[in-house]
């Protein structure tokens, strides 16, 4: 076989002087980076550096390291861009990747600051008085309906007031990740914490497995173009329904669930034969236009008791003009998923150069919606990379809703961000399907990270909406002026409709 | 009270009255009159009827009002529409037979999972789009991107008997089930039998053609091939099927010659990625 030219990214090394000689390392290492003669003998080339093996070794004695080659300098020329050449006119492939878009781009959310209350109104202590995180997820009416009480006060009238909204205990919720794509204990885990924190998990297109039954009133059930899994008891069963039409890492694009990833429970669920590609096409083929789109949301509406119908979208230039589309054609929610959300497989070309980040998206969107007077019709997601508490409560700020969370969500059960999931072979057992590999995930353990991590969230936004001196997360949706921007340019500060630091 | 969902000004809903259509029973039998009835209320109607126990539901004055039978759940149910039955009609049907006298719309059995939809004349565009069971029986032509995406698992496999003939799209990407084109009840003789990009990324199932394709008209992923005696013997009981739902002579239709196309591979992107 010929050389290839592309050098690996990493070094494996090993204190051999504290190593055990347990081998370790050799059962942890999904990607099957190590030999094992007397001692651990690593294949640096395989290695992916997700750190499984460092975690695990009991002498501590692993260190991966960056293979700093010495390529000539060249700012033009990265020495990502030579290999991604070398890799290609090796194989002639699309080169895949996953996770989200890991490239340079300016952080927005980086650049804006939240306000706080100082002398003149006080703020509020979160400890001592109640601060509300409960959001509802759906169409609220226009207008509200009031009658006596008979007691010398006013209640709703008779039938007025939300109808078909989703109850959420924090506004937040796990966005869609397949089965197929993860494994089914992260599919538990999700389902399992969503139960005990009052939020919602996304089954992305992969259908419902039987074992989250019990779990189907925190279970956001999605329609992709693959219609894998789709059928009516599934529609019956979800607190919700979700139509994807994009996803922020490969906007435009469908997914490809490779055959080695579709196994016996996975074609069962997905209801497609084993071990055959799952594909589902770029677009959905009875969707080509706004009026296409609100006959499916009618059609999933008639055949589930008319629950409340999202549609997903990934945000892309003209993200307002499409939104407001969506929302006429009767989407009770919209979600955005900024080019930075993650993936289980992209193509990278795609990945890390089409889209817009999210954080433009909800403001245009949120302001677009506002001007139309149709705000209220549709609640608004935010996700791609939400990566803390503050990220949740500037995007809320900007005008969402809610926010949604997948590689957050991932992190907490142990993901260290390699960017290898299409490889199928994770070490931490959450994108794979090798019962080697998903037995590393305990869904009770998971719940209880996972439920962790929101909680911890939640108290942060409790603390921050105290410091701005509302007791409501409602308060601060959409309210721009307590955001400051610090270094973004004055056009980036328009569509955000937010002031620089200092006006 | 104005019904909240509906105080968006969209969809045209002129000379359609939101109000249950008239709904009488004969034994087992309810009639429905859709005259001028809107969808919601129509099949509101429908639904109502089987869960009183209605075992067939015959509605009358269908023009093209959508999602007729659309998401029932009802095997042994009949569901009788006289008119033209709208876009996504019997779409995720799951068990019942509905019948068609007249034209269908686009999206007729759109994901449906099981059992049986007959359109005694044409019908349109994403004809079964995304099916995993059940079957469609269309005695005359039908539009674009029929049977895309149509897939199995197990003992669900889908079927589609189209008489007529088929515009382009027709059984692309599809991943199982038989989909069957015969050409013979067409308003269109001029016509070629089907458009182009017939089973591009085709990767699982069977088409069966009665007459010839070029090869241009097939994608890149199908082989194309004179259906064999072996072949034809899988294909009648599928064209004795339709023959007995349209009163037509099954070894007649089995005797002209029959083009199978089948994908290459069930992985037919499998080789188009490198990974990083
Ligand atoms: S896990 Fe650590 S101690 Fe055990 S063999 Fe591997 S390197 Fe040595
Ligand atoms: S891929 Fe992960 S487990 Fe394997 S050697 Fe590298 S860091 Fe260790
Ligand atoms: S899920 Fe696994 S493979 Fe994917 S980035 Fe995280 S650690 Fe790596």
């Amino acid at each position: 076989m010929q050389q290839t030219y592309v050098q690996p990214e990493f070094r494996v090394k090993i204190d051999y002087d504290k190593c055990h000689k347990c081998g370790r390392c050799v059962q942890q290492c999904g990607w099957g980076v190590y030999d094992f003669n007397e001692r651990p003998l690593p294949h640096d080339e395989k290695c992916r550096a997700c750190h499984r093996c460092v975690t695990y070794c009991p002498a501590h004695c692993i260190t991966i390291e960056k293979n700093t080659l010495a390529f000539r300098d060249n700012d033009n020329w990265s020495a990502d861009a030579r290999k991604a050449v070398w890799r290609q006119a090796d194989t002639g492939g699309v080169l895949l990747t996953s996770m989200g878009n890991p490239r340079p781009y300016e952080r927005i959310f980086d650049k804006l600051v939240l306000d706080a209350c100082q002398v003149t109104n006080p703020s509020i202590d979160p400890l001592r008085e109640p601060m509300e995180l409960r959001t509802f997820l759906g169409r609220k009416p226009d207008s509200v309906a009031v009658e006596m009480d008979g007691k010398g006060g006013y209640r709703l009238a008779e039938g007025a007031g939300m109808k078909n909204n989703v109850e959420l205990a924090v506004p937040l919720i796990f966005g869609p990740m397949s089965y197929g794509s993860v494994s089914l204990n992260v599919h538990r885990s999700l389902a399992l914490a969503a139960e005990r924190l009052g939020i919602l998990m996304n089954t992305g297109e992969g259908g419902l497995h039987e074992d989250l039954y019990p779990y189907q009133d925190n279970v956001i059930v999605q329609v992709a173009s693959g219609r894998f899994g789709v059928t009516p008891e599934l529609l019956q069963r979800g607190a919700a329904i979700e139509i994807k039409i994009g996803q922020g890492a490969k906007p435009g694009i469908g997914g490809h669930l490779p055959g080695e990833k579709v196994d016996r429970e996975v074609s069962a669920t997905r209801m497609i034969p084993q071990g055959s590609d799952a594909i589902s096409p770029a677009p959905h083929h009875d969707i080509y236009s706004i009026e296409d789109l609100r006959q499916l949301i009618f059609a999933l509406k008639e055949a589930s008791g008319y629950k409340t119908v999202g549609v997903k979208i990934a945000a892309v230039h003209n993200v307002a003009a499409i939104a407001s589309g969506i929302v006429r054609a009767g989407a009770d929610y919209i979600y955005l998923d900024g080019f930075r959300g993650g993936t289980g497989a992209a193509p990278a070309v795609v990945r890390d150069h089409i889209g817009i980040p999210v954080e433009i998206a909800i403001a245009a969107v949120d302001q677009r919606l506002r001007d139309e007077g149709i705000r209220n019709q549709a609640s608004i997601i935010a996700a791609g990379s939400i990566r803390s508490s503050a990220d949740m409560a500037k995007a809320i700020a900007l005008g969402a809703d809610v926010v949604a969370i997948g590689t957050a969500a991932l992190l907490s059960l142990g993901c260290h961000l390699c960017q290898s999931c299409h490889t199928g072979n994770c070490s931490w057992g959450i994108t794979t399907q090798k019962p080697e590999l998903t037995r590393r995930i305990d869904p009770e353990w998971g719940a209880a990270r996972l439920t962790n991590l929101v909680n911890a969230w939640s108290h942060e936004l409790q603390e921050i909406l105290g410091a701005l001196g509302v007791n409501a997360v409602e308060s601060l949706r959409g309210s721009r002026e307590r955001l400051r921007a610090i270094g973004l340019g004055e056009q980036t500060c328009r569509i955000l409709g937010v002031k620089p630091a200092g006006m | 009270m104005t019904d909240v969902r509906h105080a968006t000004p969209v969809g045209v809903t002129e000379g359609y009255r939101r109000i249950s259509p008239k709904v009488t029973r004969d034994g087992d039998i309810a009639l429905i009159d859709a005259t001028g009835v809107y969808y919601e209320q129509l099949n509101a109607a429908v639904r109502g009827a089987i869960a009183d126990g209605a075992t067939t539901v015959r509605i009358e004055g269908v023009n093209g009002q959508r999602y007729i039978g659309a998401g029932i759940r009802a095997p042994g149910v009949r569901i009788e529409a006289y008119g033209t039955a709208g876009n996504d009609s019997a779409m995720f049907a799951d068990g019942a037979e509905i019948h068609v006298f007249g034209n269908a719309q686009d999206g007729i059995g759109n994901t449906m999972s099981s059992g049986r939809v007959v359109v005694h004349g044409d019908a349109g565009d994403v004809l079964g789009y995304g099916m995993r069971g059940g079957r469609i029986l269309v005695k005359g032509d039908v539009g674009y991107r029929v049977g895309i995406h149509m897939k199995a698992f197990e003992k669900d496999v889908p079927v589609v008997v189209c008489g007529g003939k088929a515009r382009d799209f027709f059984g692309e990407y599809m991943a199982g089930g038989v989909l069957v084109l015969l050409g013979m009840e067409t308003q269109f003789p001029e016509q070629p039998l089907v458009g182009g990009f017939v089973g591009t990324g085709m990767h699982g199932g069977v088409i069966y053609l009665r007459g010839a394709v070029e090869a241009w008209q097939c994608g890149g992923e199908v082989g194309v091939s004179t259906a064999t005696a072996e072949d034809l013997a899988s294909l009648r009981p599928h064209v004795e099927e339709w023959a007995g739902a349209f009163d037509a002579d099954a070894d007649e239709i089995l005797a002209g010659p029959f083009t199978r196309l089948a994908p290459m591979s069930h992985r037919p992107y499998g080789k188009l990625y490198a990974s990083l």
